[in-house]
């Protein structure tokens, strides 16, 4: 049953059987799963939760204020204004001082006696709004101040007989897709879960292989290194992928994230997310070289990961940085991934279309597989 | 029966940027013999050992291997070697099985894992991790992976090293059992009893040379013969007897 001859020996064969074993290892090790799967769904699921409509301002509605009026209707259909109405009068101010209520509200409805000065002019309005705001909170007082003026002013110029005012102002809001949080979050932690599966998990696959002398063993089989390193990043890629089809399905089906072309949007994203990883390895075959042990990879990957975590608009957009940090973002690799991946998968760009981006990706690859070839280790 | 030769060293050296590891070693092993490389820590014994199994590049000599010689025919040499190094370890979180299919696969034959762990008596272990297993099972699956490609030789550096004296004697026991099936042993040992009882014949090894070869009885009636005597009377028996004889031949497994 035994086959000795070389001619038979099958170098495909020899790799994919250390694709399949590391592919194995990879799912039975809790950090990589946690790493990149829990951590970005986590994510997903905070910020598609806390992030969903937007701002938010809490305003309490005073004890003994009127709700039947037009005003009061207004506010309660406003998606950005939140009424509290089941806070005693002491909670809510107390609230108040902190900041955790931004505003309260109390609406009076007048007694519509006549003005003795003015005959047949009521004393009073209909509507006194009393509104006490927080100077713990005053940018969503702000938003509320102006909501309410501009609930006023139309009720104002709608319910007088006043001549019509000097200026009139029309507003429209262009209707398009609707631009959900999601789509933002989803691309940059599905980038982010690349970046540390290529890094974190390269570097120590290859460092405790070289450590234990599995790689060795290895060696004194007929196997080619290329089969080994071969092997080793087609298991990665796999896994990655398995966890980004993963991802991006509970993205679209639970939280509504926009495929714009349906699968071809999937199958664009999933050739980006191959393409980063194959740059990130790198970072991952270099520190495996570096590291003396085990204890100074998560340093290294760190010095790696944690910069373009923070600076790649993973959670925030880079146009909100700061201008001095904004050439610095846009350097980082990971940036042009979450870029390359929102175009897709929002705007439904074709690859086609985020040649730029693959191309700064492309040119940290060169550079970084050049410092992985000089600073791999094969034997401990 | 005339001894073929199926592993030939001819000055062999080995050169590290400040010491000489290896200092022109010449030997022969047999085919279907248990041959042993005996010395102290440092002598050279696994640096020769890994020139032969291809996995360090000497300095000069030749050495051939089943009439393949290291520098032109490595590829084929590791298809015809089983190699268990001292200390290495396997591909984590995989079972035996599943590392018996990998190594089937790096090797490029088909084997049943099941048949595979059956010769060294660890089937029932099949689905346990290589870093759960105690010392004996751990060199004896060591011992099942060097025998995936059905080997005309394999090498053993101290697989014997820390295990207990059951373990040992069972270790002993499927290695000649391996022996007994036509493929040669490459054995590195510290223990003196056990390369008496196991091997054929015996190099000695020392600070980068071959000081003997020979076989252990014609060793030890030359020493006789030269007028050696051993300080304390000999018994019938040592310590290790005692040992076995109240704890049992049976083999504990951890």
């Amino acid at each position: 049953m035994n086959n000795n001859n070389p001619n038979n020996y099958s170098n495909f064969n020899a790799t994919m059987a250390i694709a399949k074993a590391s592919l194995r290892s990879i799912l039975r090790s809790p950090s990589a799963v946690v790493f990149s799967l829990l951590f970005p769904l986590i994510f997903i699921v905070v910020f598609a939760n806390i992030g969903g409509g937007g701002v938010v301002v809490d305003v309490g509605v005073a004890k003994g204020s009127d709700t039947l009026n037009p005003i009061y209707k207004v506010l309660k259909q406003s998606k950005v204004i939140k009424l509290i109405t089941k806070q005693s009068e002491a909670d809510m101010l107390k609230n108040l001082k902190k900041g955790s209520i931004d505003a309260e509200i109390r609406i009076i409805k007048n007694s519509l006696n006549v003005n003795p000065l003015v005959p047949g002019m009521p004393q009073h309005p209909p509507f006194t709004v009393d509104v006490k705001y927080s100077a713990a909170s005053m940018d969503k007082g702000n938003i509320l101040k102006s909501i309410l003026n501009s609930i006023l002013f139309q009720m104002n110029t709608a319910g007088s007989k006043m001549p019509p005012p000097v200026a009139e102002l029309k507003q429209e809001t262009i209707s398009g897709r609707e631009y959900k949080y999601i789509d933002f979050i989803l691309p940059g932690q599905l980038g982010f879960s690349l970046l540390s599966t290529g890094v974190f998990g390269t570097a120590f696959v290859f460092l405790s292989l070289r450590q234990t002398l599995v790689i060795k063993r290895f060696f004194a089989t007929p196997v080619k290194k290329y089969s080994i390193v071969g092997g080793e990043m087609i298991a990665r890629i796999s896994f990655a992928l398995l966890g980004a089809i993963f991802i991006i399905m509970i993205g679209h089906f639970v939280f509504g994230f926009t495929l714009i072309h349906g699968w071809i949007t999937v199958l664009n994203m999933l050739v980006l997310a191959i393409f980063g990883l194959i740059v990130f390895m790198g970072f991952g075959f270099t520190i495996s070289g570096l590291a003396k042990n085990e204890s100074s990879i998560p340093p290294l990957s760190n010095i790696i990961t944690l910069p373009q975590f923070l600076l790649s608009g993973t959670f925030f957009s880079t146009s909100a940085f700061p201008k001095w940090l904004q050439p610095i973002s846009n350097v980082l690799p990971l940036t042009h991934l979450n870029d390359a991946m929102r175009k897709v998968a929002f705007e439904g760009a074709g690859l086609n279309e985020v040649t730029h981006q693959l191309l700064i990706l492309a040119l940290w690859g060169v550079g970084i597989y050049a410092v992985a070839i000089k600073t791999f280790k094969w034997e401990a | 029966m005339a001894a073929q030769p199926i592993i030939t060293v001819r000055n062999l050296v080995k050169q590290y940027d400040d010491f000489t590891a290896v200092k022109d070693i010449s030997f022969e092993v047999y085919e279907g013999e248990i041959f042993g490389l005996l010395g102290p820590n440092g002598a050279g014994k696994t640096t020769t050992l890994e020139i032969i199994e291809t996995l360090r590049d000497k300095t000069s000599g030749e050495v051939w291997v089943d009439g393949f010689s290291i520098d032109k025919d490595a590829d084929d040499i590791k298809q015809r070697i089983g190699v268990q190094l001292q200390a290495a370890g396997y591909y984590p979180n995989l079972n035996l099985s599943e590392l018996i299919t990998l190594f089937s696969g790096l090797y490029g034959v088909k084997v049943n894992a099941m048949d595979m762990l059956a010769k060294v008596a660890l089937t029932d272990k099949a689905k346990a991790k290589y870093k759960d297993l105690s010392g004996g099972q751990k060199q004896r699956f060591s011992i099942a992976t060097t025998l995936i490609n059905n080997p005309r030789v394999i090498f053993l550096d101290e697989p014997t090293t820390g295990l207990d004296p059951q373990a040992r004697r069972n270790l002993w026991d499927l290695i000649r059992e391996i022996r007994k099936q036509g493929t040669t042993v490459v054995i590195t040992t510290h223990y003196m009893d056990e390369a008496e009882v196991l091997c054929d014949r015996v190099a000695f090894v020392d600070a980068g040379h071959v000081i003997g070869i020979d076989t252990p009885d014609n060793f030890i009636d030359k020493l006789v013969a030269s007028g050696f005597e051993r300080k304390k009377e000999v018994k019938q028996a040592n310590l290790e007897d005692v040992f076995i004889n109240l704890t049992g031949k049976e083999w504990r497994e951890a």
